[in-house]
């Protein structure tokens, strides 16, 4: 029992701090909607009064967490999933997306490390236009690549994806880069005395020895992969996903359906990036990489 | 037995630095026969490491020739002519010492039974048997180097080639695997190129000590050891064997390895 409080005390002190921040927060700010709508009936609000308002206006500059609570509560629980105004069905949508640009990713992200590795033309030229690629920001290229696709024929997830992957492929090149590099000069010469080919130091040596540095990069690139979705959705119209309940919720001024989405993608993300670190844990100790 | 197994004709290596020619070796001449314990001793940048290297196809001459059974170095190591054992043991930390010691065997195509019979033929060779399923970090360091010195002997080559394998361990354990590794010497017949900077550890090992000397690096002496092949580390007490480590203190000496 004391040891689950010295793991979850610290945890939940500090949530207890952010709500009464974010409760003063949402007070402070809500206030002056608050005394303007009753100014105008010529009324003075009491405390408790202007307090009890700015946790219960329906379009508030800053939602009170309990607010996005319940409308989270509405839109996940209540809400059967097939329906479009389901948060998990939002979800799911960016979730796909998140996973298929993820996968392209990390596939991309890999076959190009082993390029710059093992061939010097590569080396020389194409880390600069993957670094380029990252300076460019996605909101600027991310409609061009949808009416792009959809030119094409392309519509739907892939395109979403395509962003997605824009986005994580960046982190695996890097972090494969310098794990395929990971073996040192002494390792490497050893594979020379047994004279063995380059694919048999690939598989037994520099693959091995990058995993750490792979699933570093795998967390921050599913990150990235579902900002990728999410913004992949903005130009689309806002027909679904949660980035479609973004623009949505800030077309209509509906602050408590943003705040909904961006907590639901918080926490998706949270998700999927302990996901990789359990996959990350159970492989190490299965490789014999942790004790 | 007489067969001469590596031979150094003229070798010379020359690295171009930014500094201008760095001559690692000059005009080294030298042939180590079948079954000898070759030790190469001298301060660092004398070219000892260099040398091994340069039997081991890890370095590119840039004058004279070697061979190292007959062929070339480079020919030798294609038909995998020697086991190497570096300085840190190098063992990979995903696979467990029966891994590490069966990677080479894969890599030449041994079939699974025979891989199965070599690594607990080796393990039992450098006293390591039981230790096949445990992982690197559980084994200390000198045990870790006895692992890595399993691994060259593992396929069949009669040349080993070792460089400062003790090196980075501590004195007692130290004596305790240079008389496992005479052991070892005696029971494998192989031959063994042996680098090091300790001259106790090369007097006790070897038949024969390559003295070498730094700038250019090059052979000041070599000196034939009159121990005989059967040793213990008794013998270091014996008036013989301050008798060769003086001559080789004086070869060191003699190629200003102590300015």
């Amino acid at each position: 029992m004391t040891k689950l409080w010295h793991t979850a005390g610290p945890v939940l002190s500090i949530l207890l701090v952010l709500a009464l921040l974010w409760y003063g927060a949402a007070i402070a700010l809500n206030a002056a909607w608050a005394k303007d709508k009753a100014s105008r009936i010529d009324k003075t609000l009491s405390f408790s009064e202007l307090v009890a308002d700015t946790m219960s206006q329906e379009k508030p500059l800053l939602p009170a967490p309990h607010q996005v609570v319940k409308e989270i509560y509405e839109t996940t629980v209540l809400k059967k999933i097939t329906s479009k105004r389901s948060l998990v069905w939002h979800s799911w949508i960016t979730l796909s997306a998140t996973l298929l640009g993820f996968a392209f990713g990390t596939v991309l992200g890999v076959l190009l490390a082993v390029g710059i590795v093992y061939s010097r033309a590569m080396d020389m030229s194409v880390m600069p236009w993957v670094i380029t690629s990252q300076t460019i920001p996605i909101l600027a290229v991310a409609p061009m690549i949808i009416v792009v696709l959809n030119a094409v024929g392309v519509s739907g997830l892939l395109p979403k994806a395509f962003i997605s992957m824009y986005l994580s492929f960046f982190p695996v090149v890097v972090g494969m880069v310098k794990g395929l590099r990971a073996p040192d000069q002494m390792q490497l010469d050893q594979m020379r005395t047994w004279s063995a080919p380059k694919a048999t130091s690939f598989w037994k040596l520099r693959l091995p020895s990058s995993m750490p540095y792979l699933f570093a990069s795998l967390k921050i690139g599913i990150a990235a992969s579902l900002v990728g979705a999410i913004v992949g959705e903005l130009p689309t119209g806002a027909v679904a996903g949660l980035g479609a309940r973004l623009l949505a919720g800030s077309y209509y001024g509906q602050t408590i359906q943003i705040w909904s989405a961006l907590i639901c993608a918080a926490v998706l993300a949270a998700s999927l990036v302990a996901l990789i670190g359990m996959i990350e844990r159970i492989t190490l100790r299965r490789m014999g990489m942790v004790q | 037995m007489n067969e001469t197994v590596i031979s150094a004709k003229n070798l010379s290596l020359t690295f171009q630095t930014n500094d201008g020619p760095v001559h690692a070796l000059k005009d080294i001449n030298l042939d180590i026969n079948k079954g000898d314990f070759v030790s190469f001793i001298g301060p660092s940048g004398c070219g000892k490491t260099t040398f091994l290297r340069c039997m081991a196809d890890l370095e590119a001459p840039t004058g004279g020739s070697i061979t190292v059974n007959g062929m070339s170095a480079a020919e030798a190591r294609m038909k995998r002519a020697y086991g190497y054992v570096f300085q840190a043991a190098g063992l990979y930390p995903w696979r467990t010492i029966g891994g590490n010691i069966r990677l080479p065997l894969e890599i030449m195509g041994y079939d699974k039974a025979e891989q199965a019979k070599r690594v607990a033929n080796v393990l039992e060779l450098v006293e390591l048997a039981g230790f096949e399923k445990k992982f690197p970090w559980q084994l200390s360091g000198g045990m870790q180097q006895r692992a890595s010195i399993a691994r060259a002997l593992a396929f069949d080559a009669d040349i080993l080639l070792m460089d400062e394998p003790f090196g980075a361990l501590d004195e007692i354990v130290r004596d305790h695997l240079n008389e496992q590794l005479l052991k070892l010497w005696a029971r494998t017949e192989k031959t063994i190129g042996f680098v090091t900077h300790s001259i106790p550890e090369a007097v006790f090992l070897s038949t024969r000590i390559v003295v070498m000397s730094p700038r250019p690096g090059r052979i000041a002496d070599v000196i034939e050891s009159t121990l005989p092949r059967d040793r213990t580390l008794d013998i270091r007490e014996s008036q013989e064997f301050i008798d060769i480590a003086h001559r080789v203190r004086e070869g060191l000496r003699a190629g200003h390895a102590y300015d």
